[in-house]
C-alpha cells in the first residue's frame, strides 16, 4: 500500500533510474559517452557535498574547487610517480632545471598513503579553513567571499609554482599504468565508471545518514537560526567545521575520480566560474534533496556538453539563464519542484484532474477518499438540524 | 477584480524573470545557428565529389582565449573552403569533400582533452587541427597518444617535446625567440629583463633565453610572471626601473590582456623606444597590435614567420583572401597564415601517401612542402616545419616594418642552449623506440 | 626617500582604482546587504561606453571634443551602467531582498548573460531582442483579457514569452542573413580605447615619474569619494538611504518609499562602477572579461573594510594597494639588503606579481582572524541577522 503511494513513488523513481542506469548504460553507450556520463556522476560526488553545506546548514561556499582540486592532484602525483623507473624524475621537472623531487611528493609514490590522501587532505584542509572562518561567527555572503578568495590563493599557487607542481600544464594521468593497464583505456575506463557508480551511492547514504538524526537536525537548526541554536547551549562552530570538513573530503574523492576520468588535473579546476558552477548544480537539481545535486550535475553537465558541441556561444546565456530561473522561479530546484507536487500544480493549471477544494492529498488518495466518502454520506443520513426545530 | 489584477501584475513578473534567460539564449541560438548555415552554404561551391573526409578543428570559440583563436579557426576554415573548391582532396583516384567539423575548446585544457576525445571516437575525423596555449596543447597530447591519432597545432611555442602523433606548424625557439635574441644582443644591448605571463610558454622560453645570454655573454637584471589576465602592472614597471635604469633591453612574452596593461603603463612610467628602451615581444602580433593601439607600440619589435606587410605576391594574395572572406578591417598574422599552411601540408601528405587514414598520411608527411604566404616550407622529420625568420618593428598604421630576415631556418625540437636536453633530437624517420628524443 | 615616495605613490595608484572599482560595491553592499557578481561586468560596461564615446569623437563633428572624451564618458558611463544596474534591481534583484546568498547566484548568472551579450551582440541580434520584449510585454494587452484571469494564465503567461522568442529568433535570423547586421559590433576580441594625450605621459615630481594616467584616477577617486559621501550625508535621498539601512521597517512606517531608495541606492552603486569602468580603460584591456580581473579584489576590499562605512572601504583599498605593491615590487630587499637569509628567501618567493597576490590574501584572512567585522566594523549591539 504504502510503496505505491505517490510520495512514496516521487522519491523512489530517481533513484530507480540512477541504479538502472548505473546497470544499463556501461553496455548501451559509446565509450565516449560513458566516459562523459562517469565524469559528470564523480561531479555528482562533490556536488552532494555543497547540498550538505548548503542545502542542509546554509553555508555557500564558492571554494570547492580547492578541495576538489586537491583530491584531484593526489591522484595525479601518484599516478606521475608510480610509472617512473626508480631514481628518475618526472619529465617536466627536467624543463625547468629541478635535480631533486620536492619533499612533499616523496609519500605520494605509496598507493596506501595516496589512498587515504585523496580524501583525508582536503578534508583536513576544509577543517581548517573552516575552523579558523567559523571560530569568528564569519557567515553568509561573508563566508561566500572569504572562500571565493581562498579559492583564488589556491589558483594563483597551484599556477605559479612550475617547479613544484608543474603549473598552469598541471599533471596528466590518462597515459599512467596501474595494473598493467593504461588508465585512458577504454577497459579501465569502464570499471573506473564503475567506481565512480558505487561511490556514488556510498557518497548518498553517507550524507543521507549525516542529514537525518540528530546531526542533520542540528545542520537544519543551524541554517534556520544560528543564534537560537547557540542559546540553546549547541555549538554551531563544531557542527560547521565538522560539515564542511566531510563536504571538503567529497570534494577530493570526486575531484581524483574526475582527473582518471578526464585524464589531466591542472590549476583550470581551481578557477572562480568552475566552483560557482557547482553551486548551480544543486540549485538546479534542488538543494537540500540529495538526490537533486547528483541529478543536477549530471544534467548540467551533459546540457553543456551537448549545446557546446552545436552551439559554443550560446551556453554562457543558458547557464546564466538558469541561474536567474532557478534562483527566482524555481527555488527548490527540479526535485525540490517534483517532490512539492509540481507536477500536481501543473495538472491543476490545464483542469485535469479538476482542481480540488481542499488539500490535493485528501482528495486524490483513494483511501483517504473513501474515508471522505463515509463521513460524507453519514453525513447526508443524519443531516444537522437545529436545534429545537421540529421534525 | 482586485484579485485578478494582482494577479496580472505577478505574472508578468513571473515573465519578466523567464525573459532574461529564454529570451536571450533563443535570440543568439539563432545567431549563431544561421552563421554557421551560411558556413556550409559556402562550402558547398566545389562541384562534385566522391566522398567526404572529415576533420576536426578544436579552438576555444568563448572564453579568453576565443579572442586569439577565432582568427585561427577562421584561417582553417578558409584553407579547406579553398581546397574544396578546387576540388578537395584527391586521393585514390577519388575527389573528397572536407567536411570540418568544429569543437570549442572554451578555453580550458581539460574540455580541450575531452573535446579531441569526442572528434576521434565520435567523429571518426581523419586529423585534427587545434589549440592555441602549451597548456591546451598538452592536455590533449596524451589524448591523441593513448588513441594513436594525430593533431595539427598551429602556434609558436616553446619546444621541448616532440610527440609522434603531433605536427608543430608554428616556430619553435630556435626560429623565432633565439634569432631575436641574438638579434637584439648584437644591435641593441647587453642587459635584458624578462617579462612574462604566468604560465608554461613564457616560463619555458624564458628559460632557454637565459642560458642563450650566458652562452652568448647577455646580462640577466631581472625577470617577473603576471599572472593571466591580471592588468596591474605597476610592480613590474617599478622592477623595469630599477634594473634598467638607462635603458636595455625588455623582452616581452605576455599573453593576452596583460600585453595591454602592460604598453599603456609602460608608455606613460616613460620606458618607450624614445628613451633607450627596446622591447621585444613574442606572442605581439598584427592583431594584437590593433587591440592595444598602435601608439603605445610604435618602435617596438617583434618577431614572427610571416607578417602581413610581407611584400610577396603570395602574401599578398592571403591577405586579400582573408579580408574578403572575413571583413575589410581584418588583418592576417603568423598565427593565422600557420593555421592555413598546415591544412594545405595535411591535404597535400594525405594525397602523397593516397589515403586520408592517420598512420599512413602522418608517414608520408615527412618531406612534404607547400609554398605558403611567408614563402616555402618543408615538414622535417621530428614533425616541425621550416620557417622564414624575421623581425619587425611596429609602424604607426599597427604594421610591421620587415627590418631584418634571416631567411629560412630549420627546427630543433629540444634545446640546444639548455644543459637538460643539449644535443637530444628528434627523428621519427627513424626506427628506435626512443625517435622522439635521443643523443645526436 | 625616494623608495618611500615611490612606494607610497605606486601603492596609492594601484588603491585608488580599487577603491574606485569598489566603491559602488561597498555603497550597495553596506547599504543593501546585496552582493553584486556583476558589478564587474556593469564596470565593463562603462568601459565600453568609453570605447563608443572615443569612436564617436574620433572623427565627424565632435572631434574637437576627442581631447576631453574622456570627461564626457564618465556621465555617460555613469547613466549606461547606472540604467543597466536599475533594470537588474526593477527585474531581479527586487524579488530577492532578504535572500543574500540567492541573490549572490542570480547576479552571477547576470554577468555571464552580460558577458556574453556584448560578445555576441549586433544589429540584428538587437533588433531580434528589441522585437521579442516589445511581444512580450504587449502581447497581454492585445488578447481577451479573460485570457488573463484564469487559473491556466501562467502557462499562457510562459507560451507567450516562448512566441516572442520565437518571432525575437526569427526576425534576427532573417535580419541575420544581411551581412552587415550580422556583424557584432564588439566581438569577442579585444578593443583599443587610446587615451588622449595628455593622458599618455608622465610628470616627474621630486624624482618620481607619475603617470598622468595615474594622477587622473586617483583624482577621479576622490571626486568620486566626495560626492558619494556628500550625497550620502547631506542629500535628502541621501539621509532616506541611511535611514533605511538602520531600520527598514521603522522608514518604511514614517513614510519613505523604501522600493524607490533601494532602486536608486543600486542605480547610484552601478553607475560608480561604469565611472570605474572608465578609469580602468585607462590602464588595462576593453574587454568581455574586464570585470573578471577586478571583481574578487573588490569584494576582499568590502570584506576588509567593513560594512557601511566609505572610510573603511578606501582604508582597506589603500591598504591592499601598498601592501601589493610592496611584496610583488620586493621593495623590502632593497630597504633591507641584510635581512636574514631564511626572511630573503621568503621574501623573494612572495616578490611577483601573482605570488604577492597569494600573500595579500593570506594576510587579508589572517587579519580577519583578529577582526572578524573588518577594519572598521558597524558599531553598537545588533541582533545577528
Amino acid at each position: 500500500m504504502t510503496a505505491s503511494s505517490p510520495s512514496t513513488l516521487r522519491r523512489w523513481l530517481p533513484w530507480v533510474l540512477i541504479v538502472a542506469a548505473g546497470l544499463i548504460l556501461p553496455v548501451l553507450l559509446p565509450p565516449f559517452r560513458l566516459n562523459l556520463l562517469g565524469r559528470f556522476l564523480s561531479l555528482g560526488i562533490v556536488a552532494l557535498g555543497i547540498d550538505l553545506i548548503w542545502g542542509f546548514t546554509g553555508m555557500l561556499s564558492l571554494g570547492q574547487g580547492i578541495f576538489f582540486a586537491l583530491g584531484g592532484y593526489a591522484i595525479g602525483m601518484f599516478l606521475t610517480l608510480d610509472n617512473l623507473e626508480p631514481g628518475k624524475l618526472p619529465e617536466f621537472f627536467d624543463l625547468y632545471g629541478v635535480k631533486e623531487l620536492p619533499g612533499f611528493w616523496q609519500p605520494f609514490s605509496s598507493p596506501v598513503f595516496t589512498f587515504f590522501a585523496i580524501w583525508v587532505i582536503p578534508a583536513v584542509v576544509a577543517g581548517l579553513l573552516g575552523f579558523l572562518v567559523f571560530r569568528n561567527r564569519i557567515k553568509g555572503v561573508y563566508f561566500s567571499i572569504l572562500t571565493q578568495a581562498a579559492l583564488l590563493v589556491f589558483f594563483n599557487f597551484f599556477n605559479g609554482q612550475q617547479k613544484l607542481i608543474n603549473g598552469t600544464n598541471g599533471l596528466k594521468t590518462s597515459t599512467a599504468q596501474i595494473f598493467g593497464e593504461l588508465v585512458g583505456s577504454d577497459l579501465m575506463q569502464r570499471y573506473i565508471f564503475m567506481i565512480t557508480v558505487v561511490l556514488t551511492v556510498a557518497a548518498w547514504f553517507l550524507c543521507r545518514w549525516l542529514t537525518t538524526g540528530r546531526f542533520g537536525d542540528a545542520l537544519i537548526a543551524i541554517r534556520d537560526d544560528e543564534p537560537r541554536m547557540r542559546f540553546t547551549g549547541y555549538n554551531p562552530t563544531t557542527y560547521k567545521t565538522l560539515v564542511f570538513a566531510v563536504a571538503g573530503g567529497l570534494a577530493g574523492i570526486s575531484g581524483a575520480l574526475y582527473t582518471v576520468q578526464s585524464g589531466i588535473i591542472s590549476p583550470q579546476f581551481m578557477a572562480v566560474p568552475f566552483s560557482i558552477e557547482m553551486v548551480i548544480w544543486v540549485a538546479v537539481g534542488g538543494r537540500g534533496t540529495l538526490i537533486g545535486a547528483v541529478l543536477g550535475a549530471v544534467v548540467i553537465n551533459y546540457a553543456k556538453s551537448l549545446v557546446s558541441e552545436q552551439l559554443p556561444e550560446t551556453w554562457l546565456f543558458i547557464q546564466g539563464g538558469l541561474f536567474l530561473l532557478v534562483v527566482t522561479a524555481l527555488p527548490d530546484g527540479l526535485v525540490g519542484w517534483w517532490r512539492l507536487g509540481g507536477v500536481a500544480k501543473l495538472q491543476a493549471m490545464v483542469g485535469w484532474p479538476p482542481r480540488s477544494p481542499t488539500y490535493p492529498a485528501l482528495d486524490l488518495d483513494p483511501a483517504l477518499r473513501s474515508e471522505a466518502g463515509s463521513i460524507d454520506s453519514s453525513a447526508e443520513l443524519e443531516p444537522i438540524r437545529p436545534p429545537g426545530a421540529q421534525p | 477584480m482586485q484579485l485578478t489584477r494582482l494577479r496580472q501584475a505577478s505574472l508578468q513578473k513571473v515573465s519578466l524573470r523567464i525573459l532574461g534567460g529564454s529570451l536571450a539564449l533563443a535570440t543568439s541560438i539563432t545567431l549563431a545557428s544561421c552563421g554557421g548555415g551560411a558556413e556550409k552554404a559556402a562550402d558547398g561551391g566545389g562541384g562534385e565529389f566522391d566522398g567526404e573526409v572529415k576533420v576536426g578543428i578544436l579552438h576555444s570559440r568563448s572564453g579568453t582565449m576565443a579572442i586569439s583563436e577565432n582568427t585561427v579557426a577562421e584561417a582553417e576554415l578558409m584553407a579547406i573552403e579553398e581546397i574544396n573548391a578546387a576540388g578537395g582532396v584527391k586521393v585514390d583516384g577519388k575527389k573528397l569533400k572536407i567536411v570540418p567539423i568544429e569543437e570549442d575548446g572554451a578555453s580550458d585544457w581539460p574540455t580541450f582533452a575531452e573535446k579531441a576525445t569526442k572528434l576521434i571516437d565520435q567523429d571518426q575525423v581523419a586529423v585534427v587541427f587545434g589549440g592555441w596555449t602549451s597548456a591546451s596543447r598538452k592536455a590533449m597530447l596524451p589524448v591523441f597518444e593513448a588513441k594513436d591519432h594525430f593533431l595539427f597545432y598551429p602556434i609558436q611555442y616553446e619546444g621541448q617535446e616532440c610527440s609522434k602523433n603531433i605536427f608543430y606548424s608554428g616556430a619553435t625557439p630556435n626560429q623565432q625567440a633565439e634569432p631575436a635574441v641574438s638579434w637584439l644582443l648584437k644591435n641593441k644591448g647587453k642587459d635584458f629583463f624578462l617579462v612574462g605571463s604566468d604560465y608554461v610558454y613564457p616560463r619555458t622560453a624564458n628559460t632557454i633565453i637565459k642560458e642563450q645570454l650566458k652562452a652568448e655573454g647577455g646580462n640577466l637584471v631581472g625577470e617577473d610572471y603576471l599572472p593571466l589576465g591580471n592588468t596591474e602592472v605597476a610592480p613590474i614597471i617599478a622592477k623595469i626601473k630599477q634594473a634598467l635604469p638607462k635603458g636595455g633591453v625588455i623582452v616581452n612574452t605576455l599573453n593576452g590582456d596583460s600585453n595591454v596593461a602592460f604598453f599603456k603603463q609602460m608608455k606613460a612610467a616613460g620606458i618607450t623606444p624614445g628613451n633607450g628602451y627596446a622591447i621585444m615581444s613574442f606572442s605581439v602580433a598584427e592583431e594584437e597590435v590593433a587591440a592595444i593601439g598602435p601608439e603605445y607600440l610604435e618602435g617596438t619589435y617583434a618577431a614572427w614567420n610571416f607578417f602581413q606587410s610581407l611584400d610577396t605576391p603570395a602574401s599578398k594574395k592571403f591577405t586579400a583572401d582573408f579580408k574578403a572572406k572575413y571583413g575589410e578591417k581584418r588583418v592576417t598574422n603568423d598565427p593565422a597564415e600557420s593555421a592555413y599552411n598546415m591544412v594545405y601540408l595535411w591535404a597535400k601528405g594525405a594525397e602523397k601517401a593516397n589515403s586520408v587514414d592517420d598512420n599512413k598520411v602522418r608517414e608520408a608527411l615527412i618531406g612534404v612542402t607547400f609554398d605558403a604566404p611567408q614563402g616555402p616550407i618543408e615538414v622535417q622529420p621530428n614533425h616541425h616545419t621550416t620557417e622564414l625568420v624575421m623581425i619587425g618593428e611596429v609602424q604607426k598604421d599597427g604594421m610591421f616594418k620587415i627590418i631584418e630576415n634571416q631567411g629560412i631556418v630549420k627546427p630543433l625540437a629540444w634545446n640546444q642552449f639548455v644543459p637538460e636536453t643539449k644535443g637530444y633530437t628528434c627523428d621519427w624517420t627513424q626506427d628506435r623506440p626512443d625517435a622522439g628524443k635521443f643523443k645526436m | 626617500m625616494d623608495l618611500l615616495y615611490e612606494t607610497l605613490f605606486n601603492g596609492l595608484a594601484i588603491g585608488s582604482v580599487l577603491v574606485l572599482a569598489a566603491l559602488g560595491l561597498a555603497v550597495v553592499f553596506g547599504l543593501m546587504g546585496v552582493i553584486n557578481m556583476a558589478h564587474g561586468e556593469l564596470m565593463m560596461l562603462g568601459a565600453y561606453t568609453t570605447y563608443v564615446v572615443q569612436n564617436l569623437c574620433k572623427e565627424g563633428p565632435l572631434e574637437a571634443l576627442f581631447p576631453i572624451y574622456i570627461l564626457v564618458a564618465i556621465p555617460l558611463a555613469f547613466l549606461v551602467s547606472g540604467l543597466a544596474g536599475l533594470l537588474l534591481e526593477k527585474t531581479v534583484i527586487r524579488r530577492l531582498y532578504g535572500r543574500p546568498l540567492e541573490t549572490l547566484l542570480a547576479t552571477w548568472g547576470v554577468s555571464l548573460i552580460l558577458q556574453q551579450f556584448v560578445r555576441s551582440v549586433s544589429s540584428a541580434f538587437m533588433v531580434g531582442l528589441v522585437l521579442a520584449v516589445a511581444i512580450g510585454l504587449l502581447l497581454p494587452r492585445f488578447t481577451p483579457r479573460r485570457w488573463w484571469e484564469q487559473r491556466w494564465t501562467p502557462i499562457i503567461g510562459v507560451s507567450s514569452w516562448l512566441v516572442a522568442g520565437l518571432v525575437g529568433i526569427l526576425a534576427a535570423s532573417a535580419l541575420g542573413t544581411n551581412r552587415s547586421m550580422d556583424q557584432p559590433w564588439f566581438s569577442a576580441r579585444n578593443l583599443d580605447v587610446s587615451a588622449p594625450d595628455w593622458l599618455q605621459g608622465a610628470v616627474d615630481v621630486g624624482g618620481v615619474t607619475m603617470p598622468t594616467a595615474r594622477l587622473f584616477i586617483i583624482a577621479l577617486s576622490l571626486v568620486a569619494l566626495l560626492a558619494v559621501n556628500w550625497f550620502l550625508q547631506k542629500s535628502v535621498w541621501g539621509i532616506r538611504i541611511r535611514a533605511v539601512t538602520q531600520n527598514r521597517s521603522m522608514s518604511d512606517c514614517l513614510g519613505i518609499p523604501t522600493q524607490t531608495v533601494d532602486a536608486l541606492t543600486f542605480l547610484v552603486g552601478s553607475g560608480l562602477a561604469g565611472v570605474a569602468g572608465v578609469a580602468v580603460t585607462l590602464l588595462g584591456s576593453v574587454g568581455p572579461n574586464l570585470g573578471g580581473n577586478y571583481i574578487v579584489d573588490c569584494f576582499m576590499v568590502v570584506v576588509l573594510g567593513g560594512v557601511g562605512k566609505l572610510l573603511g572601504t578606501v582604508v582597506a583599498a589603500l591598504s591592499i594597494g601598498v601592501l601589493s605593491y610592496v611584496i610583488g615590487s620586493g621593495s623590502l630587499l632593497l630597504v633591507w639588503p641584510t635581512m636574514p637569509a631564511g626572511m630573503n628567501e621568503v621574501i623573494t618567493f612572495f616578490a611577483t606579481t601573482s605570488m604577492a597576490k597569494v600573500l595579500v590574501f593570506i594576510l587579508i584572512v589572517v587579519f580577519l582572524q583578529f577582526k572578524p567585522a573588518g577594519l572598521f566594523p558597524p558599531k553598537g549591539r545588533m541582533v545577528e541577522a
